[in-house]
């Protein structure tokens, strides 16, 4: 079990970290998903007591990193994969790392065998391609076999096989039982491998929630329609008390309603339709538009925000996140103003 | 977290990189084959010498000459040993395994000692064994007085240059940049400041000036130097006590 605390990180005015609060649980993997300089990695150092929190706590098992004995028995971190000495043996390497926690030699060979490094163990580091390095960095991570398990970015520079492998790893550990969080960018990837997700964006916690509960939140599902007829639709529809949002380019998105209802309602006031189809908004999308509010509110603080600027959204829909999939950010808030 | 587990993690560590032979085997190599030049030469040279350089000729110290320049090799070895965790980042997967920072470095630190001071001592017999024999029928025995001094003072010597340059490293972390400041420090900036009369009381208290007054056992006449061979070699500890102690407060509140 990790637990943040406040967790916050200044470096001169920059807030890279801010006042984050949540907790890591055993038995499932956790996502840790923010852009590129959202705080994933700096909040994964401060875990690991390598960067001094600016205020906040981090308890690793109730404790703080430094109070552990023999650390690497209690989590196991992969943080970059040249985290090491390009000169050194993947053995050595391992057994450096396993004498500094009193961990016997015999669990560097299992180790390594674990992580299909057995036949370059006696290998230089720095021979070793990205992927192998990452390997190498996962072999440390397991050395103390221990409870909590912490991966930064771990499928970076994988190829297909290695992700596979690596994904397949990360849910037996946690099915052992054991705490995994793991960070990433690419929201395709946790929606694979996390039960659970933790969301930053400009180092502030967007969402922490079940990915069960993430995908019903935000990958909203919507019916397309393009009409030749498209005013009287929309009187049609308006009438019906269908909430509809201009898309652009003459298409029409409802939320909420099916599309045999309004298929059927189109019939009725006989209007042709060029196009009714449900649609599905990918999380890679709901997730864009999570994280890149966080970076417009910050950018445009002077500007009205999405929720204000768009009146004809259903406030059904809750949060923000998923109200305009398929656009670049920062568009949303601007289009529906002309069609009104 | 004991501290003999990250001893002997720190010796694992400096064994498995070959960093550690080249720079140690070249401090040896570079001592023993200069001083054995010198030595020779110094022999060839005695009948040109002035009364009072007779005098005060001191084969202890000229074969202790090549130091002057195996000494660098010994600098490279002290930074590496430390700056190679910042260059390589590997000193984030060793702070994750050690957090407890004080026992991590002075780990290390003891660990590069206690083989700087190892191959530093025998550097320094051998040296001194070779240079005798160079120079024949000038030269000094182990048993005279303050001869023993320097010999062992010779390995003191060396293996402070290289704790030194470890403490320095340990605060400027980049290699480049420790090797950058201490190699034309020790090399020619030291030598210039103790040599140039208008610097040399401020020069002769730098910690190479002051350490290798150990290695004298002959001082020269218009010697007026205020402190005794364990006087200086106490200024280069208190220098190298600065610079190691200097290198833990940074590594203390740094982020990593």
């Amino acid at each position: 079990m990790i637990e943040l605390e406040g967790l916050t990180k200044r470096y001169g005015e920059k807030v890279a970290v801010n006042n984050l609060t949540f907790t890591v649980r055993p038995g499932i993997v956790t996502g840790f998903l923010g852009p590129n300089g959202a705080g994933k990695s700096t909040t994964m150092r401060m875990l690991l007591g390598l960067d001094n929190p600016t205020a906040g706590d981090v308890r690793i098992d109730g404790k703080r990193y430094a109070q552990l004995k023999d650390p690497l028995k209690y989590i196991g971190a992969l943080l970059d994969a040249k985290a090491m000495h390009g000169g050194r043996s993947a053995f050595n390497h391992l057994l450096c790392l396993a004498q500094s926690n009193g961990i016997p030699r015999a669990r560097v060979h299992e180790v390594l065998d674990t992580v299909g490094l057995t036949a370059v163990a006696r290998k230089k580091a720095k021979g070793f391609s990205l992927g192998m390095g990452q390997r190498l960095g996962i072999a440390g991570a397991l050395l103390g076999d221990p409870e909590i398990l912490m991966f930064d970015e771990p499928v970076n520079g994988l190829d297909p096989e290695g992700i596979h492998w690596i994904r397949n790893l990360m849910k037996s550990l946690a099915s052992q039982g054991r705490t995994v969080f793991v960070s990433s960018h690419l929201m395709s990837e946790m929606a694979l491998t996390a039960d659970h997700l933790v969301v930053i964006g400009q180092g502030r916690l967007l969402a922490d929630m079940s990915m069960a509960d993430f995908i019903r939140q935000n990958s909203r599902s919507y019916v397309r329609l393009r009409s030749p007829q498209r005013e009287r639709l929309l009187d049609v529809l308006h009438q019906a008390g269908i909430t509809v949002v201009e898309a652009g380019n003459g298409t029409l998105e409802v939320d909420g309603t099916g599309a045999e209802r309004v298929g059927e309602l189109a019939a009725q006031h006989q209007l042709v339709l060029h196009e009714l189809s449900p649609q599905q908004a990918s999380l890679e999308e709901a997730f864009m538009q999570l994280t890149a509010e966080s970076v417009e509110y910050h950018a445009h603080a002077d500007h009205q925000g999405p929720g204000d600027a768009a009146p004809g959204r259903a406030p059904s829909g809750g949060p923000p996140p998923g109200q305009r999939p398929g656009q670049g950010w920062g568009s949303g808030w601007q289009q529906p103003r002309k069609g009104d | 977290m004991a501290a003999t587990q990250v001893l002997r993690s720190e010796w694992t560590k400096i064994r498995s990189v070959s960093s550690t032979i080249w720079t140690l085997g070249l401090a040896a190599v570079v001592t023993i084959a200069l001083g054995l030049l010198i030595s020779i030469l110094s022999k060839n040279d005695y009948d040109n010498l002035s009364r009072e350089d007779k005098i005060t000729f001191d084969p202890t110290f000229i074969s202790f000459a090549g130091m002057s320049l195996g000494q660098l090799a010994m600098i490279v070895f002290g930074v590496l040993v430390v700056s190679n965790e910042y260059s390589t980042g590997m000193i984030r997967t060793s702070l994750a395994a050690v957090p407890q920072r004080a026992t991590f470095l002075f780990s290390k630190i003891a660990v590069a000692t206690v083989l700087a001071f190892v191959v530093g001592l025998a550097t320094s017999f051998i040296s001194f064994f070779v240079g005798q024999a160079m120079l024949g029928e000038y030269k000094a025995q182990i048993g005279d007085p303050g001869v023993l001094r320097a010999v062992i003072g010779g390995g003191l010597y060396m293996t402070l240059i290289a704790m030194f340059s470890m403490g320095v490293a340990a605060m400027l972390r980049s290699p480049m940049l420790s090797l950058g400041i201490l190699m034309p420090f020790f090399f020619l900036i030291s030598n210039i400041l103790g040599n140039v009369s208008a610097t040399k009381k401020v020069g002769r208290f730098l910690p190479d000036q002051a350490g290798s007054k150990i290695m004298q056992v002959k001082t020269p006449f218009d010697d007026d130097t205020p402190y005794g061979p364990w006087g200086g070699l106490g200024i280069m500890v208190a220098w190298t006590a600065v610079a190691v102690i200097g290198g833990y407060v940074l590594l203390k509140k740094r982020d990593a």
